[in-house]
């Protein structure tokens, strides 16, 4: 048997200290569930560009039937977007605070943040009250409602981790400075949730 | 000769509620190997319901006159094998069975990085496979093709179409998590020390999948709930009628679902690279232009999605691109098979289940790569497209590309997991009428595209009747061929000859281990495996072939270490 | 004694065996149907070039590999190892440049190939839609159409409006007003289908008029050729379109 090359093919790593013990191979690191977590975001993100590629090739290919609404207003969505950039700022402003271990001050800016996440979600609502056309009128509304409603799932289920973040850290045991995963990981959501609004805005609103 | 595999204690397990014995392949079992076996049994039983949905076909094919199955009927068929065959076989087999099972111990990990996603991704699938096979019982399976294209699939009876619609998502979600788990494991759980170039091939190959699945897979999502709202709510968004756009649909679509070939055939490539060194006695050839190969098919692959779409209508700076790019992908994929060549040229070559299914891979799969070479030239494509001659190259494919590797696999593997060897003798009969099969089922097929036939139809030219004949025959020698297969694996579990730690005298990690393996794979340090093709002799080197190589391998089981 | 013939000369040799035998496989071996309309032969054309050099590649590959297999094969009691060769990039190099150099040339032939079968023809070319009875179309989408270059001939292209359902392709002839099921067309006179459909996708396929083009509802599509052989042959629906066959 001369496969084995003495010198580097295999080698026991018992007398090398500085690889010695490696004991973040057991159980799940902090580190790489935000990984996982940044994945599953860009996977979500190709979600998202999959509508906007089809949005805008229909409003590319596809001329609407005469008479059809293709102008939406844009105060309201215009407040929305700053609300929602208010609160990934109030968001950030939470993680410092944890870090800071001031407990009190993460969970006011947090209550902050899902108030302008509901907010956004309640201005939404009125945007879709107030609009001319429905869901099934023609190509471009279907569209509106389907990339604007997916995008307010997740604002939803945002605001609602983002309240059982708030909730998990009143006693400081499962969300601390030691433990900051629950608030990072929602937060990391969060400033995606955004990204994706100012995106959205852009091509639905503004182009 | 330094190998001190020290043995330790391994680390005291407490009472588990898991299940134990074979009941834990039941159970929502966190182990990697539990689950890559898992998704092995699982996607196999729903072979054999592919396989026998592939007979049906054949045997309505076997006449011209649609008479073993009504017009509906085999619609459905036909849509139910594809389905079953791409989501529930091959795509959960190749990436979730051997990546599970092999993955961890290239990296020398214990585990995956997230363990209960991975039971989440795994345990997705059979409710999914259950409720798409249940579609036919409930009210009539889904009948527009795997492809679903829009309108067809929004005239279609709508319960069966959303009940497909679910099923994929849910096995889209699970290929999602596994994609995860995967590029985690790989580059975040390394063994310290263990640099990415001196990961075993797979490991590459199952980078480029998952990066693969994570950016199409989504798309393919997105595009599925648009459907499903067009069927039940009537918007639009697919439908002419209503002032949508079908074609549309068919760039989404294809945006997943061409990468998903790679998604089927790239983990292959990286499963062949492991067997081919191993049972030639020689280093992988090229392992740094492999690895960028790899990376060069996933980058080429997500931007060929068009040429499936040459007659649809699309515009001709879209399908000159397309044809360009589609033809560059032979470039890497050549690379790999020249590779593979000159891995076994000079070797020492065993000739025996293993390798003989790997080669029977290579020689499939250079044959359905020069007809796709073909097939991306957009007036040759022309004639072809929707007809037979594509059913043949996208079979020679995935059936004789990926489903070869997944025997050659089974063959190479199965000492590993049970500690036992399967019967070669019925592992050679196995390869003999699967080959013979396989090709004489398909090869016939291209014939049949370029005079005339279109597929997907129950009834054809009474002039294709006696070349259709020879595929049914083909088809009904692989149906036989899983009978030795079978009685193999199954006898072998109890009888076969017991396999020793690395019957192979491999070098990959999951071999420095006994068989089966422990649950956290290795008693005591995992090993760091440098080079994991490191066989052969050096060129100058002195003969040490005298030296027993079994002994210096069973080191796995700590009982004695030597030098 | 006598010297053995050097291996190189028998590479050289089977290399070129191998390209004859390629080459004459792509130019006698024949797979496709009868030719009937004026792009057929240009298709054949490409057909045997890609013919051969498939075969000369797909021979190559079988004759390297079993060879392997039968002159590296190995007894089950050798324990011995091969050389550790690891690698050769000069020649990973050349076999990464001419697959290269193939392909491109065969993209850019197959380009050339498409452009004289008339596929490259932009997107709502009003020229050509000019010409045509149904002018109430807003838009229509070019398949192959190659009968702006035959127009040069002075020959007007004789128009037929198609319709695709379930299950059947319905002819409309504006110029003679009449409707039937079957289409007729003239030997040796460019024919411009304009291809409808309104419920599902469909696919005209004439397999000897080596022509294929989806019929996708709300895209009216041009679809035109010269026929130059007479025969009945079958207009074949190639896309999944239901329970039922048009042929």
């Amino acid at each position: 048997m001369t496969s084995l090359s003495p010198s580097n093919n295999l080698s026991s790593t018992g007398g090398d200290p500085s690889v010695a013990h490696d004991d973040q191979q057991h159980g799940e690191h902090g580190d790489h569930r935000l990984f996982g977590l940044a994945t599953f975001l860009v996977a979500d993100g190709m979600t998202f560009a999959g509508f906007f590629a089809a949005y805008l090739t229909f409003r590319a290919v596809n001329p609407l039937p005469a008479g059809a609404i293709y102008e939406l207003e844009l105060l309201l969505p215009t407040i929305n977007t700053v609300l929602l950039l208010a609160s990934s700022f109030t968001f950030h402003r939470a993680g410092s605070a944890l870090k800071r271990s001031d407990r009190g001050g993460c969970r006011t800016w947090l209550l902050i943040t899902a108030a302008l996440g509901f907010t956004f979600l309640a201005g939404q609502m009125k945007e879709y009250f107030s609009l001319p056309f429905g869901l099934t009128d023609n190509l471009f509304a279907s569209t509106f409602y389907a990339i604007t409603g997916f995008h307010g799932l997740h604002v939803t289920l945002g605001g609602l981790m983002i309240l059982i973040v708030w909730w998990q850290s009143r006693t400081g045991g499962r969300v601390s400075a030691d433990h900051p995963f629950p608030l990072e990981a929602t937060e990391l959501y969060w400033h995606f949730v955004d990204g994706i609004w100012v995106v959205l805005y852009a091509i639905l609103y503004l182009l | 000769m330094t190998i001190s595999l020290t043995p330790e204690t391994a680390p005291a397990h407490g009472p588990s509620l898991q299940p134990q014995g074979w009941l834990r392949y039941l159970s929502f079992s966190t182990d990697h190997k539990v689950i890559g076996l898992q998704y092995l049994v699982c996607g196999f039983l729903f072979y054999l319901i592919g396989g026998a949905l592939a007979g049906a076909i054949r045997t309505e094919l076997l006449t011209p006159i649609s008479d073993f199955l009504p017009r509906q009927t085999y619609n459905e068929v036909l849509t139910l094998h594809g389905t079953v065959m791409i989501f529930l076989w091959i795509v959960p087999v190749v990436n979730g069975g051997f990546g599970n099972y092999l993955i961890p111990f290239y990296v020398g990990a214990r585990d995956m990085a997230f363990p209960r996603l991975n039971a989440v991704a795994f345990w997705l699938i059979p409710p999914a496979g259950l409720l798409l096979i249940s579609s036919y019982f409930i009210a009539s399976a889904p009948e527009s093709g795997w492809t679903a294209y829009p309108p067809l699939s929004l005239t279609t009876p709508a319960t069966g179409q959303i009940i497909w619609i679910l099923s994929v998502l849910l096995l889209g979600g699970s290929s999602i998590f596994g994609g995860i788990n995967f590029i985690a494991t790989i580059l975040k759980l390394r063994r310290p020390g263990l640099k990415l170039m001196q990961l075993p091939m797979y490991c590459w190959a199952m980078l480029g999948t998952s990066i693969l699945v994570v950016l199409s897979t989504p798309v393919l999502a997105g595009t599925l709930v648009l459907l499903s709202f067009d069927i039940i709510a009537h918007t639009g968004f697919f439908n002419p009628a209503l002032g949508g756009n079908a074609v549309v649909y068919q760039h989404l679509f294809w945006f997943y679902s061409h990468p998903a070939v790679y998604i089927m055939v790239l983990p292959a490539f990286g499963l062949v690279s492991e067997i081919l060194p191993v049972h030639a006695r020689k280093p992988l050839f090229g392992y740094t232009t492999m690895v960028y190969s790899i990376m060069g098919i996933v980058f080429l692959g997500l931007i060929v999605w068009a040429h499936h779409m040459f007659t649809s209508g699309t515009p001709p700076w879209m399908r000159l691109f397309f044809t360009i790019a589609t033809s560059f992908i032979a470039v890497p994929t050549g690379i790999k098979f020249f590779n593979w060549l000159a891995t076994l040229w000079g070797g020492r070559i065993a000739l025996n289940s293993a390798m003989l299914f790997s080669c029977a891979f290579i020689i499939n799969f250079v044959f359905g790569g020069i007809t796709g070479v073909a097939l991306a030239q957009v007036p040759f494509d022309i004639h072809v497209h929707d007809t037979y001659f594509v059913v043949a190259h996208f079979h020679y494919i995935v059936y004789g590309g990926t489903v070869f590797v997944i025997f050659a696999s089974i063959y190479h593997w199965y000492p590993k997991v049970t500690g036992r060897m399967l019967n070669e003798p019925l592992g050679r009969l196995h390869w003999l009428l699967t080959f013979v099969g396989f090709n004489l089922c398909f090869a016939p097929q291209h014939w049949l595209g370029l005079n005339g036939m279109p597929r997907r139809v129950a009834e054809y030219d009474p002039q294709f009747q006696l070349i259709n004949q020879f595929s049914s025959v083909g088809a009904l020698l692989m149906a036989i061929s899983t009978l030795p297969f079978l009685i193999n694996v199954v006898m072998s579990a109890f009888n076969g000859e017991p396999a020793g730690d690395n019957p192979w005298r491999a070098l990959t990690p999951e071999w420095l281990t006994s068989s089966p393996p422990p649950v956290e794979n290795w008693k005591g340090e995992p090993p760091l495996v440098h080079e994991p093709y490191g066989y052969g002799i050096k060129p100058g080197d002195i003969s040490l072939t005298d030296t027993s190589g079994r002994d210096l391998w069973r080191l796995g089981a700590g009982s004695d270490s030597r030098s | 004694m006598v010297m053995p013939i050097p291996p190189a000369i028998l590479t050289l040799l089977l290399g070129m065996g191998l390209v004859l035998s390629g080459l004459w496989v792509g130019q006698n071996v024949s797979l496709l149907p009868l030719d009937a309309s004026s792009n057929a032969p240009v298709y054949d054309e490409l057909f045997k070039v890609l013919f051969s050099i498939g075969t000369i590649l797909f021979i190559g590959i079988i004759g390297l590999i079993v060879y392997s297999l039968v002159r590296f094969r190995r007894r089950p009691s050798d324990l011995s190892d091969g050389v550790a060769i690891e690698g050769n990039l000069p020649l990973e190099i050349l076999w990464t440049a001419i697959p290269a150099i193939v392909v491109l040339f065969v993209g850019i032939y197959s380009y050339d190939i498409y452009e004289r079968m008339g596929g490259m023809t932009p997107l709502n070319d009003h020229s050509l839609h000019a010409a045509h009875a149904d002018a109430s179309d807003s838009r229509t989408w070019a398949g192959i159409s190659p009968a702006m270059a035959e127009s040069d001939d002075g020959m007007a292209a004789v128009p037929v409006d198609v319709t695709a359902m379930q299950f059947a392709f319905i002819f409309h002839y504006p110029d003679a007003g009449i409707t039937s099921g079957e289409l007729h067309v003239p030997l040796g006179q460019p024919v411009a289908l304009t291809l409808k459909a309104n419920d599902v996708i469909h696919a005209f396929w004439v397999p000897q008029f080596r022509l294929k083009q989806d019929v996708i509802p709300g895209q009216p599509t041009l679809l035109s050729f010269t026929p130059t052989r007479t025969g009945r042959f079958p207009i074949v629906c190639a896309e999944l379109c239901g329970p039922a066959v048009t042929s």
